[in-house]
C-alpha cells in the first residue's frame, strides 16, 4: 500500500487496450493509484501519451514492473503468449495479474457474477468480450429458472476487431461458449461471433438467447433481474444497453418445443481512447478497471483486518 | 469457354428452405441420384455450415455430421463438400467432419473479412481437402476489393475462389465483372454461387461461365435459401446446349429433381414478394423465412423488414437482427399512433 492509502498499479502493454485503459482508471481510480505504464514500442504512442500525463513509463516490459516492489496490481494487456511468460513472474513477484489476454492462466472472472469468489486468486482472466458482455444476462436468467441451454451472437465492427481476434476466431467462440457454462450457469453453451464492416462502424451488439429449465418460467421474475443486472454492468460499463428484450418466444429445440428468452444488448463504449462504436473493446478494459478496484478495496480492508 | 466443374448444394444451400430438417434417408435418396447422375461434388451441412444448428439460425433435426457421414458412405463417385463459416463452426467440426468423410472444404466468410479465415485454411489444407473459398455478398464491394479479400484466401491455400452472390443481388454484368477481377488477381480457380431472388440464377451463371468462371453451384429444382440457387439440372441441360456439358447426365437430373426432390420439398422456392425484396434491397437470402416467421408474429410485412435489414447493411448471418428490426418498426409504429 502506498503511503495516500491507495493500491499502487501498473498497465503491461502500451497498445490501444493498454492505453484506454490507462485513460480509464486515471478518469476513475478508486482505491488504485497507476503508477507504470511499460511497453515494448519506443514508439507507442500510448507510452507517449503516458508520459504527457506526467505518467512513469517503461520499456523494458515487465521488467520494470518486477523491480517495483510497491506495484501489487498489474493489468497484462499484452498478447496470450506474452502473458503465460509474464504470469509466472508476476506470481513469483507476489502480484496479482489481471489478465486481458485470452491466456486464461487464471480462472475467468465476471465482476457482478463471480468476481467474489477470486478476490485472493493471483491471476484473473477477463473472458472474452463476448463473454463480458452477454455471461451477466445469462447469468440474470439462470437465476430465477435454471437455463438449459444458453447461445450468444456477437456482432462487432470490423474495424474494432484486431489481428489477434481475426486469427483465433475459434477460440472466441470456445472460450465464450465455455464461459456462458462455467459462469453464466448454462448447461450447454454456444457462441457465434460476426464481423460487420457496415461504415460508420456499427456499435457493438449481442444477442443473448436463453432456453430456461422451467417452460413456465415467471416472465415477469426474468425482466425484473435482467433489469437489475443491467443497472449493475452499468455502474462499470455505462454504454451497455438492453435495446430490445426480454422478448418470449417458443421455438422448436432439440428439447422440443421451448420457452425461449432473448435479449437484445448495445454496448457503445465510454470513447476514453477507443472510438464509441467498439464497445466490445471498452467493456473489457471498463471491466479490467472495476476488477482492479474490486481486488484493490479487498487487499485494503484485508490489510486492515 | 471450357466446361465448369458444378458443386450441387441441395443439401446445404436447400437446407434453410427445408428448416434444416433433412433426415438421413432424404439425403442418402438424393446423394445416390446426384451421384448416379455424374455431379462430382456434393456440399451437406446446415445452411449455415458446421455448427450452424442453434437458436440463431435453426436446430438441425439430425446433426450435419451424422448426414455427412450418411452422404460419404452413399456417394460412388462423388465427393462430399461441407460447409465452414469461420465465426460460427470452428476447426475441431472441420476435423470431425473429415473423419466422417468430407474431402471438401468450403469455407465462407463475408466478403470484406477473409483474414479470419486463415486458421480454417490451414487445417483443411493440413488434413488433405481441397480447399475452396466464399466471398459472401459479393453484391456489397467493387471487384478490385474482392478480388483482395480473395488473393488473401489464395495466400491461406484456397484452390478456388467464389464470387458468392448470398443476396441474389447482381445483375449478370456485375456478376460477371466480378469474376473477371478475381480470374486477372489470381493464379487459382475462381467460381460463382448464384441465388434466384431476380430471376437471374441461371443467367448470372452463364454470365460468370463467359468471364472465365471455373465452378458453379446448383442446386436440384434450385432448392435453396431465399428464391433458391441455380436449378442443377436446368444448368446441366443449358451447358449441354452450350455444348459445355461436363459430364453430366441431363435426362438423369431431371428425373432427380422431379422424383426424388420435388416430393420432399416443403416448397418450392422462387422469386416471389418477399424472395424478390431480399434480391432488391440486397440482404441476405437465408433471412426469407425468419423474417416472415417474426413478420406474422408481430404483424408485419416482411417486406418492411428485409428492406430496413438492407438499410442497416446487415451481413451474412445476422438472423437475430431480424428480431431487433421487427421489435423497433413495432414501436415506430405504436409511436406513430399514439401521437
Amino acid at each position: 500500500m502506498s503511503r495516500n492509502g491507495k493500491v499502487k498499479v501498473a498497465i503491461l502493454g502500451s497498445g490501444n487496450i493498454g492505453t484506454d485503459l490507462m485513460y480509464k482508471i486515471l478518469k476513475e481510480p478508486g482505491p488504485m493509484e497507476l503508477v507504470l505504464v511499460a511497453g515494448i514500442d519506443p514508439q507507442s504512442e500510448g507510452l507517449a501519451r503516458a508520459r504527457a500525463l506526467g505518467l512513469r513509463t517503461s520499456v523494458e516490459g515487465v521488467q520494470a514492473i518486477l523491480e517495483d516492489p510497491d506495484i501489487r496490481i498489474v493489468f497484462d494487456a499484452t498478447s496470450a503468449k506474452a502473458h503465460v511468460r509474464h504470469a509466472k513472474l508476476l506470481r513469483e513477484a507476489g502480484k496479482v495479474a489481471v489478465d486481458l489476454t485470452p491466456a486464461a492462466v487464471g480462472p475467468y472472472v465476471v465482476p457482478p457474477v463471480n468476481l467474489g469468489e477470486h478476490l485472493d486468486v493471483p491471476n484473473v482472466n477477463l473472458i472474452t468480450c463476448g463473454g463480458q458482455a452477454t455471461i451477466p444476462l445469462v447469468h440474470a436468467v439462470n437465476r430465477v429458472s435454471p437455463v438449459r441451454y444458453a447461445e450468444i451472437v456477437s456482432t462487432v465492427a470490423s474495424r474494432s476487431a484486431g489481428p489477434g481476434t481475426r486469427q483465433n476466431i475459434d477460440e472466441f467462440t470456445s472460450t465464450t461458449a465455455r464461459g456462458l457454462e462455467v459462469i453464466g450457469g448454462a448447461s450447454m453453451g454456444k457462441a457465434i461471433i460476426i464481423l460487420n464492416p457496415a461504415e460508420p462502424p456499427i456499435i457493438m451488439r449481442n444477442t443473448i438467447y436463453c432456453i430456461p429449465d422451467d417452460d413456465e418460467v415467471d416472465r415477469d421474475r426474468v425482466r425484473e433481474s435482467v433489469e437489475r443486472m443491467v443497472a449493475e454492468v452499468q455502474r462499470y460499463v455505462p454504454g451497455y444497453r438492453l435495446k430490445n428484450g426480454p422478448h418470449f418466444d417458443r421455438r422448436d429445440t432439440p428439447w422440443g418445443e421451448r420457452t425461449v428468452v432473448a435479449m437484445l444488448l448495445e454496448i457503445e463504449g465510454a470513447g476514453d481512447y477507443l472510438p464509441t462504436y467498439a464497445g466490445n473493446l471498452d467493456i473489457m478494459t471498463a471491466a479490467a478497471r472495476r476488477v482492479g478496484e474490486l481486488i484493490a478495496q479487498h487487499m485494503l480492508t484485508g490489510a486492515v483486518a | 469457354m471450357k466446361p465448369p466443374r458444378i458443386t450441387d448444394t441441395t443439401l446445404r444451400d436447400g437446407s434453410h428452405a427445408f428448416r434444416h430438417q433433412y433426415t438421413r434417408d432424404q439425403v442418402r435418396r438424393v446423394v445416390a441420384a446426384l451421384d448416379d447422375a455424374g455431379v462430382p461434388v456434393i456440399e451437406v451441412t446446415h445452411g449455415d455450415g458446421l455448427a450452424g444448428s442453434s437458436i440463431q439460425y435453426g436446430f438441425s433435426r439430425v446433426p450435419d455430421l451424422d448426414l455427412v457421414e450418411e452422404a460419404a458412405s452413399t456417394a460412388r463417385r462423388a465427393r462430399i463438400a461441407i460447409l465452414l463459416i469461420p465465426g460460427i463452426g470452428t476447426r475441431k467440426e472441420l476435423r470431425e467432419a473429415v473423419r466422417r468423410g468430407a474431402t471438401v472444404a468450403r469455407i465462407a466468410t463475408q466478403c470484406t473479412e477473409a483474414d479470419i479465415s486463415e486458421q480454417h485454411f490451414g487445417l483443411a489444407k493440413e488434413l488433405g481437402m481441397e480447399a475452396v473459398g466464399l466471398l459472401m455478398m459479393a453484391h456489397m464491394i467493387p471487384p478490385e476489393r474482392l478480388a483482395e479479400q480473395a488473393k488473401l484466401m489464395e495466400s491461406y491455400g484456397a484452390d478456388c475462389v467464389y464470387v458468392t452472390d448470398s443476396a441474389g443481388a447482381m445483375l449478370p454484368w456485375q456478376a460477371a465483372a466480378a469474376v473477371r477481377e478475381l480470374k486477372q488477381a489470381l493464379r487459382i480457380q475462381v467460381g460463382f454461387h448464384a441465388h434466384n431472388n431476380l430471376g437471374l440464377g441461371i443467367g448470372n451463371c452463364l454470365a460468370a461461365l463467359e468471364a472465365g468462371a471455373d465452378q458453379l453451384d446448383g442446386s436440384l429444382r434450385g432448392c435453396g435459401a431465399g428464391a433458391g440457387n441455380a436449378a442443377t439440372e436446368v444448368l446441366a441441360a443449358v451447358l449441354d446446349k452450350a455444348g459445355l456439358n461436363p459430364a453430366l447426365n441431363v435426362f438423369k437430373l431431371m428425373d432427380a429433381a422431379e422424383f426424388i426432390l420435388s416430393p420432399m420439398m416443403p416448397f418450392q422456392p422462387m422469386p416471389d414478394r418477399d424472395a424478390l425484396t431480399i434480391g432488391y434491397a440486397g440482404t441476405y437470402s437465408t433471412f426469407l423465412l425468419h423474417a416472415r416467421r417474426i413478420g406474422e408474429q408481430l404483424g408485419l410485412d416482411p417486406r418492411e423488414i428485409l428492406v430496413e435489414l438492407g438499410r442497416r447493411k446487415a451481413v451474412a448471418g445476422q438472423e437475430d437482427w431480424i428480431l431487433d428490426v421487427a421489435l423497433d418498426l413495432v414501436r415506430q409504429k405504436q409511436a406513430a399512433v399514439a401521437s
